[in-house]
């Protein structure tokens, strides 16, 4: 690790795979936070980082390889997360309405 | 400078990231993820991605994250209750967690040794008139498929969320 610093021209600019270690970074956490939290909201939000952190490492390859594929792949991952925010926040209001809760342990109709 | 840049907004993300996690009430963990969001557009910008900046700005820390922040205040989602892992879950997970980054990381680092790096300015393909053009001439079969997805989503919630008639 000593002597890969050392390699680091300061400038040069960053490395693009600090890029895609910050990204895979933010998936681990967004992995964790949807195993681990037990609100439906949080959850939720915790698949919105893993598709920001997607979209990270999309763009650092679009860098790399200068081209804008990467920009349209990212341009719709933004557009598919914003219509699942829509349809999941409305199936939300929906359990919300029907159950009067957002505990994740409490929705479990289809088990067993 | 470059360096500096990723730094800052790379720990402000990653904090962020964190807070996400760990907050016990919605509120919270909703504002931190505008905080990863907003760094997020600030790294777009420094990888010469100045459309896809404004438009993560604009659609998930505007659009998405206000629909998040309404149906939170709509269903009055207080603090959620303690953890009820088992132990064994609590005591494993964070240092699980740190492994999976840490292997993650390092297969990383070891595919990509001699890759490129990021300088501010380096790379000037991502402005608007290009995404246009690329997305209305190689990707416009898919740019049609997403606008009957939307329409499709945007049936699904309204059916999804009005009130029952009778």
């Amino acid at each position: 690790m000593a002597e890969a610093m050392q390699s680091i021209n300061l400038q040069a600019g960053v490395p693009i795979s600090w890029y895609l270690v910050l990204s895979a970074v933010l998936f681990s956490l967004g992995v964790a936070g949807f195993l681990f939290r037990k609100s439906i909201i949080t959850v939720f939000m915790c698949i919105e980082l893993m598709l920001n952190a997607v979209n990270l490492s999309f763009v650092a390859f679009a860098n790399q390889h200068k081209q804008v594929s990467g920009h349209i792949f990212t341009f719709f991952v933004m557009v598919v997360a914003a219509a699942e925010a829509a349809v999941g926040l409305a199936i939300i209001l929906t359990v919300f309405k029907n159950r009067e809760t957002l505990n994740i342990d409490e929705i479990n109709s289809l088990k067993n | 400078m470059d360096f500096l840049f990723f730094f800052l907004f790379a720990f402000i993300a990653v904090a962020c990231a964190v807070s996400v996690v760990v907050q016990k009430h919605p509120i919270a963990s909703a504002l931190s993820l505008v905080g990863v969001m907003a760094s997020i557009a600030v790294l777009y910008l420094q990888l010469g991605a100045e459309f896809l900046a404004m438009a993560q700005i604009i659609v998930y820390a505007g659009a998405v994250m206000v629909l998040f922040i309404f149906v939170i205040m709509l269903l009055n989602a207080g603090a959620e209750s303690r953890s009820g892992r088992s132990y064994a879950a609590q005591l494993m997970g964070p240092p699980l967690l740190v492994a999976l980054m840490a292997s993650l990381g390092f297969a990383i680092m070891r595919g990509f040794p001699g890759g490129g790096t990021v300088k501010f300015d380096s790379f000037q393909g991502g402005t608007a008139q290009n995404i246009g053009y690329a997305l209305f001439t190689d990707y416009l079969l898919p740019f049609e498929v997403t606008s009957v997805l939307i329409l499709v989503a945007i049936l699904g919630a309204i059916v999804l969320a009005r009130k029952e008639m009778d």
